[in-house]
């Protein structure tokens, strides 16, 4: 497949070359640029005055830079994690979001001067001891996820990395004690870091890098105007302007190449983070089924049986939890509800998608009780049977025949749907695939194999499921005599 | 003392009137045949002898204890009651996860607390007297409709009742079946259970019945010995029922 996609990507490159990138941003009138809104301030944001129109100093620079080619600009939204990939399928003309210039990124895309340059900055609690990179082996330090202060960290195997998707939340759970420190470049540690009073700097320099325009290969005519024109942006002190503006941090006087590392290829050491990323997904999964099918239970008889106030919860509660994201309950429960519970990643995930399911067990179990004839709860109270009796030995286990077949396919979609559990830092098997994707520049061979192994554990559960169905479906006994020989 | 005394019992389903003031008697080791037109009230009176539909007025008195009027059917003083009293339903209800000796333990096991060995020891007995010895380990599914009966005779007999209320427990089978259930029936008959027994089987009432009860329209219209209520009902609307029926 991937040889597929390398034959289509030429076939389109020569297209574009044939008419190149230039005369086709001139004939459009229009060059079309992307970054992430998420979390964009100060690269690119809406203005707060006038939530209409876009500011940011990757905007103004963008602005300058199409000027000089003649033509407009346009910004196009992409998530952050995925420029790359994107500008690859054509989406847009060049990435220009705080990317960092990395032999990884050169070994994709053609990459323009830097525009800017930063230093990676370590953050901690105002007072912690601990205040360099070596020192805090064996504590949680967070950054962006795909970023090179990601790599940085990946160089020291003793720290643990926690990753997020948005400039906000790393110090958000530093601050509530979460982690112990925060790498992430000088921009974003003045902009969302150092505001924070109970936050500090610990280590301004930890290492260096410089943001690049990132242009398909071949469009070499593309990158040289983009290069041009930065060239006379900086000459006339256009971009220096815009920094101040902007109140960017001061460039570090001699912005020498980040430390060089070399591009990460898809190898046994990412297959092993693959299996780990699956193990995560399969406990997270587990778990929270093994808490959301007691919850639905017990929302259910709670429904069927309970009074007015238990039916009105329960039923208050199954709506609200189905007619809701479990995206936002799982934000609100980790960041929202954090001055109050103080969960931890894995809890809050599991909590979380455990309380969602159990809204939809509820359903699954409310009607699987309501399948049963009522004779049987007649004939178990006409034994003597108490109520929990009647539940547990004659009505519980019929309606779990009915239910199973429901919460097999319900444990199946979890499976899948624990992805989304990435959001509050989980690395479980999607968010890994997204990583290595980055890291190796390619997402044929990690989607491929992460797709494999979401079925190689849906599948073992769906058939297991079928033979547990089938057991509880009452085959005949080997020792009973048919039906006929008796009657 | 009776085993069963009522009076004055009375009940309605909203504007329906079920029972419209009974008053009976049954002695113990009695037979009785309840017969009479389809909605004249037996099945609603038989349950609510053991509590499974609660009535508006009157007095039950049964194996010993005082049924209140308006009782919930799930209401926890009732247990006792139904440890003491059988029921056997037209449709069987036999609990379809378990096997034919499961069905039969049950209640011991869980309302007597007796020893699981001891108990289906005493299941295969009691599946033997309704002559299912050979399957104790069939599910429901696996037998006829009259094994099925005769499986739920069985249930309710475990708890060793001192009386025993069937509700049309033939109705539902074909000719060839009821005869294995009416065999059982007339045995426990003549074994000196008490019992109640909704039937449309007349010549079962004439047989083995100690009385027959004609219920018409929510009252008890005769009451007595099984030649003189099916030969010459004293009621008209005895005579209605026997002479259509």
């Amino acid at each position: 497949m991937s040889a597929v996609l390398a034959g289509w990507n030429a076939l389109t490159c020569a297209a574009l070359i044939a008419s190149g990138a230039l005369a086709r941003i001139e004939k459009r009138g229009e060059l079309r640029w992307a970054g992430d809104l998420q979390g964009g301030e100060p690269y690119v944001y809406r203005d707060p005055a006038d939530p209409g129109k876009l500011v940011g100093f990757e905007v103004e620079i963008a602005e300058a830079l199409a000027k000089r080619l003649g033509v407009r600009q346009r910004f196009v939204q992409n998530d952050w994690s995925t420029l790359i990939p994107s500008l690859l399928r054509g989406d847009f003309d060049a990435a220009m979001n705080g990317i960092e210039d990395t032999p990884a990124l050169r070994a994709q895309a053609l990459v323009t001067r830097p525009y800017f340059s930063f230093s990676e900055q370590l953050v901690v609690r105002r007072g912690f001891p601990l205040r360099t990179l070596s020192a805090l082996h064996g504590h949680r330090v967070g950054t962006l996820s795909g970023s090179l202060a990601h790599a940085i960290l990946r160089e020291n195997p003793g720290i643990e990395i926690v990753l997020y998707g948005g400039q906000e939340e790393p110090y958000r759970d530093l601050e509530l004690g979460r982690t112990d420190a925060v790498v992430l470049d000088s921009v974003i540690a003045m902009r969302y870091g150092l505001t924070k009073p109970t936050l500090e700097l610990a280590d301004p320099d930890v290492a260096r890098g410089t943001y690049v325009i990132a242009v398909r290969r071949g469009e070499d005519d593309l990158r040289d105007a983009l290069d041009g024109a930065l060239g006379d942006l900086l000459a006339r002190g256009e971009l220096e302007s815009i920094f101040v503006k902007y109140r960017l941090p001061p460039q570090p006087s001699s912005a020498t190449e980040a430390s060089a590392q070399p591009q990460a290829q898809f190898d046994s050491a990412q297959a092993l983070l693959f299996g780990r990323g699956a193990a995560v997904t399969l406990v997270v999964s587990l778990l929270s089924m093994a808490l959301a099918v007691p919850l639905g239970l017990a929302l259910a008889l709670a429904r069927i049986h309970g009074g007015r106030i238990a039916r009105l919860s329960a039923h208050a509660y199954i709506e609200l939890f189905r007619g809701t994201p479990v995206l936002l309950q799982l934000y609100l429960l980790y960041y929202g509800l954090a001055p109050l519970v103080h969960l931890d990643a894995l809890t809050a995930a599991i909590l979380g998608l455990g309380m969602n399911y159990g809204a939809y067990e509820a359903e699954v179990h409310r009607a699987a009780l309501g399948a049963i004839p009522a004779g049987q709860a007649e004939a178990a109270a006409a034994l003597g049977l108490s109520r929990g009796q009647q539940l547990r030995l004659v009505l519980l286990p019929q309606a779990l025949r009915t239910a199973l077949p429901a919460m097999t396919n319900d444990l199946i979609s979890l499976l899948k749907d624990s992805s989304l559990v990435s959001v509050i830092t989980v690395v479980e098997l999607t968010k890994q695939m997204t990583i290595t994707a980055v890291d190796v520049r390619s997402w044929a061979l990690p989607g491929l194999l992460c797709a494999a192994l979401y079925f190689a554990m849906s599948y073992p559960l769906a058939r297991l499921a079928a033979r547990l169905e089938a057991r509880l479906a009452a085959p005949p006994e080997p020792s009973s005599a048919p039906v006929e020989a008796a009657a | 003392m009776s085993a069963i005394g009522v009076t004055g019992l009375r009940k309605s389903h909203g504007p329906r009137q079920v029972l419209r003031g009974i008053d009976a008697r049954v002695e113990e080791g009695e037979t009785i045949a309840v017969v009479g037109p389809s909605g004249g009230g037996k099945s609603t009176f038989l349950r609510c002898l053991n509590g499974l539909t609660s009535f508006d007025a009157g007095t039950i008195r049964i194996a010993g204890v005082e049924l209140q009027p308006c009782t919930p059917p799930d209401a926890p003083e009732l247990r006792a009651l139904r440890a003491r009293v059988g029921m056997v339903f037209q449709s069987f209800n036999l609990f379809p996860h378990l096997t034919a000796a499961g069905n039969v333990m049950l209640a011991p096991v869980h309302v007597r607390k007796e020893a699981p060995a001891a108990a289906r020891e005493r299941a295969g007995e009691l599946l033997a007297r309704v002559g299912l010895a050979d399957r104790a380990h069939a599910r429901p599914t696996e037998l006829s409709g009259g094994q099925q009966q005769r499986v739920a005779i069985a249930r309710a007999l475990a708890m060793s009742p001192e009386i025993l209320l069937l509700d049309e427990p033939t109705s539902a089978l074909d000719p060839q079946m009821r005869g294995e259930v009416l065999a059982v029936l007339r045995d426990l008959a003549r074994s000196g259970m008490t019992m109640l027994v909704v039937t449309h089987e007349m010549a079962f009432a004439r047989a083995a019945a100690s009385r027959v009860w004609v219920f018409d329209e929510g009252r008890l219209v005769e009451d007595g010995p099984p030649a003189q209520v099916c030969d010459s009902p004293r009621s008209e609307r005895a005579r209605a029922f026997f002479a259509h029926g």
